[in-house]
């Protein structure tokens, strides 16, 4: 079962829909056992990286979601501020320590001056070649959007795709069980359901490897 | 960035409707039913107005909201009826990504500020109604009371942005459901005037409109005239806004 970790920042209800939509089973839960037992994790989230990691730390969340991902080694999914989460140091707001699984930071989003902030709508997204969570969407293909901050510093072989709104920045990456997107799938249409799809594909894939080892 | 065209869903309550002029309501049909034929038409983005729940008083129909987002594979803006913060999140729980504020960002701005940063600006869309006046001024208009108010239209953009405003909707009154084309005047006014995208919505009559209101700043075309009662949609809309050079997801 994938689970959907509800930490009050947000859309949860349209992420367990979009899963119930491709007829994938997901529970949505703050509890930690029931995040430490699923078969995968997905972290979705609107809003402020501050307010969400002391959300995480007050739910007890932190190290909970750091041992599914580094030591469980669940196939897990961040979306949007899940994603960002995933950094080293945010600075949304002052500066707030991540999950530090990704060794990146979160910044306003650059040429701020430039475009209108915060970037809301469809962009295309360049989507790197053989790119795991992109199989059978088309090469160019658009997302939903919405967000003021990105992330930055990430290591050129994990990014496997990037968007350009008033500069080039990272907008998915791939590190090992770990997928992230900056986009929202779950308000992508097609193109959203199918990259979830590849998701559950590749969570079910993971989890064999995993036993088989 | 793609220029978004987002269909706008009126619900007085019972049933979707369209205004002409914020008046003269003509009836368009159950709002589960329409909203999932915007659903399968692909649509950018939709937002949806229950414009009876502040007037009347009325606490929003959650069970209703959930319905309407349970069918809603893109980005649904929700407003009507918002007087709190609970309020807010009680939306966003129900499936909105986006609430829209109009009245009670103006009895309480505070208001604006506050769900900004507890849920982030990227979800708080503020509405402005704007009327122009006999002498001609634009005015901010009250829908509730149903007249126009003190405020000046660009310094309340600019006022709304400042409180935590992601996005502005910003509507004409006089060119509500009258399909002669969108006001090009107010538009370029109220987007010159803020650095957060502006939905645009009030007036159009033919495709040609919409990419006229991108042209003049908006950041994406709100309708709904157009799409209930012509032949026209939204895809056809994007085709031909991308024939003119506009860039649109097709």
């Amino acid at each position: 079962m994938i689970c959907i970790v509800d930490y009050g920042m947000g859309n949860i209800r349209s992420v367990s829909r979009a899963f119930e939509a491709i007829g994938e089973d997901s529970v949505v839960t703050q509890d930690p056992e029931v995040i430490l037992s699923s078969h995968a994790v997905v972290l979705p989230g609107v809003g402020a990286f501050g307010d969400a990691m002391a959300n995480l730390k007050g739910l007890k969340l932190v190290d909970v979601l750091r041992e599914s991902i580094l030591e469980q080694k669940k196939p897990f999914l961040g979306i949007c501020l899940g994603m960002q989460l995933l950094a080293s140091v945010g600075y949304e707001h002052g500066k707030h320590d991540g999950l530090n699984v990704v060794d990146s930071q979160v910044v306003k989003l650059s040429n701020a001056e430039t475009i209108r902030i915060p970037h809301v709508g469809w962009n295309e997204v360049n989507v790197r070649a053989g790119s795991q969570p992109f199989n059978g969407i088309d090469q160019n293909p658009n997302f939903y959007f919405v967000h003021s901050y990105c992330m930055t510093g990430v290591s050129e072989e994990l990014i496997t795709a990037t968007c350009t709104y008033g500069s080039e920045f990272v907008v998915a990456l791939h590190l090992n069980n770990v997928i992230a997107v900056q986009f929202h799938p779950e308000k992508s249409q097609k193109s959203g359901l199918q990259l979830l799809r590849n998701f559950v594909d590749f969570s079910n894939q993971f989890s064999k490897h995993l036993t088989q080892c | 960035m793609k220029a978004r065209v987002i269909p706008v869903v009126l619900y007085n309550g019972q049933v979707v409707v369209k205004s002409i002029q914020y008046d003269k309501h003509r009836n368009i049909g159950h709002p589960v039913n329409v909203v999932r034929v915007y659903n399968a038409r692909e649509v950018d983005e939709l937002i949806f107005l229950d414009i009876s729940a502040t007037i009347n008083n009325r606490l929003p129909n959650y069970e209703l909201l959930r319905d309407i987002a349970d069918e809603c594979f893109m980005p649904l803006t929700v407003g009507g009826g918002i007087k709190s913060l609970d309020d807010v999140r009680h939306f966003l729980l129900a499936g909105a990504d986006k609430v829209c504020l109009n009245s009670s960002a103006v009895s309480n701005p505070s208001l604006i500020r506050a769900a900004s940063e507890r849920f982030g600006n990227q979800c708080i869309v503020a509405s402005i109604d704007v009327i122009k006046s006999t002498n001609g001024k634009y005015c901010v208009y009250n829908y509730v009371t149903q007249t126009s108010s003190e405020l000046e239209p660009a310094a309340w953009a600019r006022e709304l942005e400042t409180l935590g405003a992601g996005e502005l909707f910003l509507n004409s009154v006089d060119n509500d459901g009258m399909m002669n084309g969108y006001d090009e005047d107010l538009i370029r006014l109220i987007c010159e005037s803020v650095s957060i995208p502006v939905i645009v919505a009030g007036g159009a009559s033919c495709l040609d409109d919409f990419a006229t209101a991108i042209k003049c700043g908006a950041s994406a075309v709100g309708a709904a005239s157009i799409f209930h009662f012509t032949e026209h949609t939204p895809i056809e809309a994007k085709r031909h806004m991308a024939q003119l050079g506009i860039a649109t997801r097709l």
